[in-house]
């Protein structure tokens, strides 16, 4: 199963300038283990000291933020899109 | 004048200069402007103030401005209404409403953050400004941007009142229309800003956009005397607006410009899109996103960025933060045009209709000094109202016409009401 994981540009420079990372996770949490496993230094850019998903970073699954899809826990189906996505905008 | 502020990490405190970037490439977390006051008090003095005009610009000093900056509008600047008739009625003895449904020149606060940001862009040489916008924001962009002479793009949700999109296409700007609500609309701006060279004033260029909020704040102590209220009530929507006049606030007291005092801030959200307020009163570590649905559309984000600060500066303030119906926010709006004369948008009646409820708990109390933070004209979302005034019927143009009218109306005779 082929999954693409989007990449921000401030984040290329842990994947070795890569705008896109394909994996084959079944679920968000799967596939953030891959990405993070591959690439060690983006670690601690996508999880916290307790191991959550930083709170300024937003991840969705295709359009939709995950946390309205049960969590990281979502699972993926084949041809999916993770985007992360800094939460910068607003107001 | 010397540059004597500069972007910082909210999180991690690392510093970056003065750049269009709005997070941390560190750690990811949002940036703000730093400034340096011991520099700022040499050079920034409140008896300066009285040969300048009432605007936003009289607190240069105070905005992250370049060394070559002149002000081209006049923005700001708005009443600080002393309220009596509503003041009366929920039993306060100093309740005031800070006025931005009248700011210059798109009749929303969104002028103040979009002149900071202007600023800026101009000083980074962006030619095209733009921005996700609930619609306010993209009136206050497209004025500005039309009248300092960059190219206009914003992107808004496809549903946005009717008002507001004509309010923004009447200035010449292009508009993008989304298909989705406000969250959708700011991720692909996230998205655009990583990818184009262009200055969206609530992303890439967001630390000194959201600057601009503080004269919002700063103009609330001048026009009390140069002192703070004992409350603060404040729409939130993306939750910025509340934590720069807590900022506005505090630099005053640095600065000497006021008396430090302990002033509660209170959040004030609409129940069909209220993770703010949820998160304050479930007492969440983190907020909870939500599917905005709520006449406030100009509050309308479901994930707001900056809703983890605006959480923590209420609790820790002893402040509280409420949220109304769509019901109570027309019930709102009509009391506030009745009573003030002050006509607000859907986002006013918001912060209306909480006040009442957080007198009703007696959260604000009667000999407290309490401000009001209206930020938007009614004539925006008089869709949301539209229904509460059916037309009447016409009569015909003579007096007999008109005595009959007001047998129906009053149950009363012509003559008998001139008598």
């Amino acid at each position: 199963m082929s999954i693409v994981i989007e990449i921000p540009t401030a984040f290329r420079r842990f994947t070795d300038g890569a705008p896109k990372v394909n994996c084959s996770a079944a679920t968000v949490a799967e596939a953030l283990n891959e990405l993070t496993a591959r690439f060690p230094d983006l670690s601690r850019h996508v999880r916290d000291e307790q191991g959550q998903i930083r709170q300024f970073l937003n991840v969705y699954l295709n359009e939709e933020d995950i946390r309205f899809l049960g969590g990281e826990t979502c699972s993926l189906k084949e041809g999916d899109r993770v985007l992360l996505v800094p939460s910068i905008a607003g107001g | 004048m010397s540059v004597h502020y500069e972007l910082r990490c909210r999180e991690c405190g690392k510093t970056w200069g003065n750049a269009p970037r709005s997070f941390c490439e560190d750690c990811f977390s949002p940036l703000e402007v730093a400034y340096d006051y011991d520099s700022l008090r040499k050079i920034a003095r409140r008896e300066n103030l009285a040969a300048r005009d009432f605007n936003m610009w009289r607190y240069s000093e105070l905005l992250p401005l370049p060394d070559d900056f002149t002000a081209r509008n006049a923005v700001g600047g708005t009443p600080l209404v002393a309220s009596r008739k509503l003041a009366a009625k929920w039993g306060l003895k100093n309740l005031y409403f800070k006025n931005d449904a009248v700011c210059f020149p798109s009749l929303s606060f969104k002028d103040r953050v979009v002149a900071t940001a202007l600023a800026a862009a101009r000083r980074f040489n962006f030619a095209t400004v733009g921005c996700s916008s609930t619609g306010n924001l993209a009136n206050a962009v497209a004025a500005q941007a039309a009248q300092q002479g960059f190219d206009a793009c914003v992107f808004i949700p496809a549903d946005l009142e009717p008002a507001k999109v004509l309010n923004t296409a009447v200035y010449g700007a292009r508009i993008v229309r989304i298909n989705g609500n406000y969250d959708h609309v700011n991720r692909l701006c996230a998205q655009i800003a990583d990818r184009f060279q262009w200055g969206l004033v609530n992303v890439n260029l967001r630390p000194y956009y959201s600057e601009g909020s503080k004269t919002h704040g700063y103009e609330i102590a001048e026009q009390l005397g140069w002192a703070l209220p004992d409350n603060i009530v404040v729409p939130m929507a993306g939750g910025s607006l509340i934590t720069k006049i807590a900022k506005a606030f505090r630099e005053l007291v640095v600065l000497g410009w006021v008396e430090a005092k302990p002033v509660k801030f209170f959040g004030a959200q609409a129940t069909g899109c209220s993770p703010i307020s949820d998160g304050v009163k479930r007492n969440l570590h983190r907020f909870e996103p939500q599917k905005p649905n709520t006449i406030a559309r100009s509050l309308a984000i479901g994930n707001p960025a900056d809703g983890p600060y605006a959480i923590k500066l209420i609790r820790e303030s002893g402040g509280w933060a409420e949220d109304v119906s769509d019901p109570q926010i027309v019930d709102a709006i009509k009391l506030l045009a009745e009573t003030e004369g002050i006509f607000t948008e859907t986002a006013g009646g918001v912060t209306a209709g909480v006040t009442q409820k957080l007198i009703g708990q007696n959260r604000i109390k009667p000999d407290e000094t309490t401000v009001v933070c209206i930020t938007g004209n009614g004539l925006k979302t008089t869709d949301a109202i539209a229904a509460e005034f059916p037309a009447t019927e016409a009569i015909a143009p003579r007096l007999d016409a008109f005595e009959a009218y007001l047998d129906t109306q009053l149950g009363t005779t012509a003559a008998g009401a001139s008598a």
